[in-house]
């Protein structure tokens, strides 16, 4: 392996060190190292921050599948339309955690009512996009796309890491597929199944890797991209590998002490090879990495089982308090770190739910709902956007009042820090919520 | 390589790929000697001729649950202890079904068969993660595979009746009044229409023609509740009238947009992805519109140019489940890397608890588990399939298979000439020369080698 590197920066060139030492690299624990992390040591915990260094903003997305139910997440629990409209879904108003506004949380979303009191958790409401549609894969495409009019096949953040480089660590699906979100058309974000990676067959296979993804001839159309994903595999293997050995060595930026990793409870869960099948376990697996000083500006994880057209109140239930777990067990996890006030969150699904439930006791396909975003920049305990009226309906369904675009041209603007043009075709007015 | 200058050669073992899951060398010495004609129509005859290689595959007992347990217990707690019993003999019954389809692709003497059967169940997709009763994903598997080379409609009629449908997309509990637009959506969207050929009235509209339709508490089959069922005037696609689910199924299945859809489902997933608009389409459109025959549409994308173009040979990237099955074939072992030499198919799974099966397990982590697709919309195709992760991950079960399978074949010969002895083993027509040049780099570790090869983007690729 190369000598260690003071600066987690990533560059191209760990692809040719790193296809090189590879095998020597063999197996990287990220997660037995963040303990020992240097900047951790030389930080002063001053509590959170309110403000995110510029150049360093982290966008984690948390993709829904199925539909959330928005209108019992964010409950209008004082509105006659939703409680007649809901007879079997509809909470009352002693079961909800009230935010004002003639809204409240869903009664398992305890934790981000916590953030929403400690001021980093905000709600915009109503967001959605003209004309929607009520399809699950088109639904979500338009999103992950930002694109309602026309079918396109970049991912919006996909745009923005083609426009900004070729570096595969840039950002980061956890999963074992990359979401069109983050799929470009020269670059694409990289899919990983934990904050660890072990290149197999040893001494082998390693030094003939490299050779085998470069590119050739004979590595044209989708040749070219089973080689390329190979040979970013290989990077990021690299860089992984280059992070363990920088916190290990006590390397890290600014770090005088050469303290020994600490194998924790979290670092035996990250460690391990499976995936993370819940959200929390992919939230996990983000927090490690960004404990571990990752260059990564944009994160995704996933959870599915919205799509609850029957039997849908203990089903959204179980869900609405694993979200709500994961994503306050992820800010918690981070609280004592520097990196946490650079980090933003935010939630998304492809459409919300219709006002009235039918008789199968779930609700169909619906259009626009509330989204979260957390994170110590936020100005949180607010509302922004209008929420939808529960009457002037178009064909059962609420009207939007903030166009999802305005989102990503604020996470683009003001946590990743780039003009939001690179990524979205004409502008889109921006939220103060950071 | 002699095989890849020999167009008739590759064009056949092409087409056994891409109709199946790759042949051996001798199947592909065979289909050669026949033509290739004669070799479509070898395929096409095995959607409907007996298949004992795949019937001998042992299938695991699937009595329900709720027959082997009984009826679930009043006492709560008995009953919590109860529900984890069945939780589990329905995930053993799920792993059972797994390797039986698995080893029945790997096994079968009809591949075009079982590769429709696949390609229907991307389609059709339904999971065992929602409908919870492998009996029931059986049944559904075995109607894709008799009825999946008939006519589209009988096809779709039958899933609409099928049980594990049912439950799937709530139509069991649609009812009138307040009808639950699952079915209606998803059959427009993904099965017959495509979305953009209906519109929200119309969905909203088909939902009330299935209201009623439900499943037998008895006997568990489709039953009409006429109590729950809408019998009022509603309106699809222009068509008025008292229309029920049978109708609109048969409305929807003979719409041109449908034919368009079809056909553009099977040449994606047979020769490379296209839109309904591609020009390829409209053509085989017109001559499926005919009667919706799934048999003679595949006969017309085999035997069309297009089939063997160079696009084509380029276009699809294998899914995890052709890529494995198509290794058990190639080296001749079963779903969990036994050799199948015998005649005796694999038992083991009659005595005792099934294991997941190793095959199983990787595709779990590649995120293609049969019988279980991700959502309604099946599996997307090509680039889903290549990231980082999957990357990883395929490397890491290729560098596996060294010391689990018998390589003697390889070993014994020269080191020089082994690249070409996989490719040929692989059903491929040779290596390019950057995939040459790390081959013979590890050409003398045999293990090192098979691993390579089965990553390389000539195999990657299908």
């Amino acid at each position: 392996m190369s000598s260690p590197d003071p600066s987690p920066t990533v560059s191209r060139r760990w692809f040719i060190a790193g296809a090189a030492g590879a095998g020597v690299a063999g197996a990287t624990a990220l997660a037995l190292s963040h303990d020992a992390w240097g900047r951790l040591l030389t930080s002063t915990p001053s509590g959170p921050s309110r403000t995110l260094t510029a150049g360093k903003g982290i966008l984690v997305m948390v993709t829904l599948y199925g539909g959330n139910d928005g209108l019992n997440t964010v409950i209008p629990y004082q509105d006659s339309p939703y409680l007649q409209g809901r007879p079997t879904l509809g909470y009352k108003p002693e079961q909800v955690l009230p935010v004002g506004d003639g809204l409240a949380f869903h009664p398992n979303l305890k934790g981000m009512k916590a953030l929403w009191d400690a001021k980093q958790l905000a709600v915009v409401r109503g967001v959605g996009y003209p004309n929607p549609v009520l399809s699950h894969f088109r639904g979500m495409d338009i999103w992950q796309t930002a694109s309602p009019d026309t079918p396109v096949a970049t991912g919006v953040l996909g745009r923005w890491l083609d426009a900004t480089g070729s570096d595969p660590m840039r950002a980061i699906s956890v999963g074992n597929t990359l979401p069109r979100l983050l799929a470009g058309e020269r670059s694409a974000g990289t899919a990983v199944s934990g904050g660890s990676i072990t290149l197999p067959g040893g001494n082998a296979l390693a030094p003939v890797l490299a050779s085998f993804d470069a590119p050739g001839p004979d590595r044209t159309g989708l040749a070219a991209f089973v080689a390329h994903s190979g040979a970013d595999l290989l990077q990021v293997q690299h860089t992984l590998a280059d992070l363990l050995q920088s916190s290990t060595s006590g390397a890290g930026p600014g770090t005088t002490s050469t303290q020994p990793p600490a194998p924790g409870k979290a670092g035996k869960a990250a460690a391990g090879k499976a995936a993370p099948t819940d959200l929390a376990g992919g939230l996990g697996v983000v927090a490690e990495l960004i404990k571990a000083g990752s260059p990564t500006r944009v994160y995704q994880v996933s959870m599915g089982g919205y799509d609850n057209h029957a039997q849908e109140k203990d089903t959204h239930a179980r869900l609405m308090s694993e979200l709500d777990t994961a994503v306050s067990g992820f800010m918690t996890s981070l609280d004592d770190h520097p990196a946490a006030a650079d980090v933003v969150l935010m939630t998304y699904s492809e459409f919300g739910r219709r006002v009235a439930e039918n008789l199968s006791g779930g609700t169909d396909h619906g259009t626009a709902a509330p989204l979260f975003v957390v994170g110590h920049a936020v100005k949180g305990g607010q509302f922004y956007g209008a929420e939808p009226s529960l009457v002037d309906l178009d064909n059962g369904n609420l009207k939007f009042t903030t166009d999802f675009r305005s989102v990503f041209a604020t996470m683009l603007a003001d946590v990743i820090g780039v003009d939001p043009k690179v990524a979205l075709n004409k502008p889109f007015p921006t939220l103060s919520l950071i | 390589m002699a095989e890849a200058t020999d167009p008739t050669r590759a064009n056949i073992a092409h087409l056994l790929r891409r109709a199946g899951f790759g042949a051996s060398p001798d199947e592909i010495d065979q289909a050669v000697r026949a033509g290739y004609r004669a070799s479509v129509e070898n395929l096409l005859a095995g959607l409907t001729a007996p298949d004992p290689d795949g019937d001998a595959v042992h299938l695991p007992d699937l009595t329900a649950a709720r027959v082997t347990l009984g009826p679930p217990p009043a006492d709560p707690t008995a009953r919590q202890a109860y529900q984890r019993k069945r939780r589990a003999l329905e995930n053993q019954q799920f792993v059972g079904l797994q390797r039986w389809w698995l080893d029945r692709m790997i096994a079968t003497s009809t591949p075009l068969r079982e590769k429709l059967t696949l390609i229907w169940h991307g389609h059709f997709a339904t999971a065992f993660q929602k409908v919870r009763t492998a009996g029931l994903m059986y049944r559904q598997n075995q109607l894709l595979r008799t009825l999946g080379g008939a006519s589209f409609e009988s096809l779709t009629q039958a899933l609409a009746k099928d049980a594990a449908m049912m439950l799937w997309l709530d139509t069991e509990t649609n009812v009138a009044g307040h009808p639950n637009e699952n079915f209606a959506r998803e059959l427009m969207e993904l099965f017959t229409l495509g979305i953009g050929n209906y519109s929200e009235t119309d969905v909203q509209e088909a939902a009330r023609a299935f209201t009623g339709w439900t499943l037998s508490p008895t006997t568990g089959e489709f039953v009409l509740n006429a109590r729950r069922h809408d019998s009022g005037s509603k309106t699809v696609l222009g068509l008025t009238g008292n229309l029920d689910g049978t109708d609109v199924v048969r409305l929807i299945t003979h719409h041109p947009a449908s034919s368009r859809f079809v056909v553009a489902k099977l040449w994606s997933h047979l020769a490379y992805p296209v839109p309904t608009t591609d020009p390829i389409v409209g053509p085989l459109a017109a001559g499926y519109a005919q009667d919706l025959d799934v048999t003679s549409l595949l006969r017309a994308i085999f035997l069309h140019p297009g089939f063997t173009s160079p696009t084509a040979r380029q276009g699809l990237v294998k899914q995890p489940i052709e890529w494995v099955v198509g290794l058990a074939r190639a080296f001749g072992v079963d779903a969990d890397l036994k050799p199948t030499g015998g005649a005796a198919p694999a038992t083991a799974a009659a005595t005792g608890a099934p294991a997941r099966s190793v095959l199983s397990n990787v595709l779990t982590q590649l995120a293609q588990e049969p019988f279980n697709p991700p959502s309604v919309g099946g599996w997307p195709q090509n680039t889903y399939w290549l990231n980082t992760a999957t990357s990883l991950i395929r490397l890491q079960f290729a560098a596996s298979l060294g010391p689990r399978l018998d390589l003697s074949w390889l070993t014994a010969v020269p080191a020089n000439q082994r690249p070409a002895a996989l490719s040929h083993r692989l059903s491929i027509d040779g290596w390019g020369q950057t995939t040459l040049a790390a081959l013979n780099h590890v050409s003398s570790q045999p293990a090192a080698l098979v691993a390579l090869a089965v990553c390389a983007p000539e195999y990657i690729l299908n």
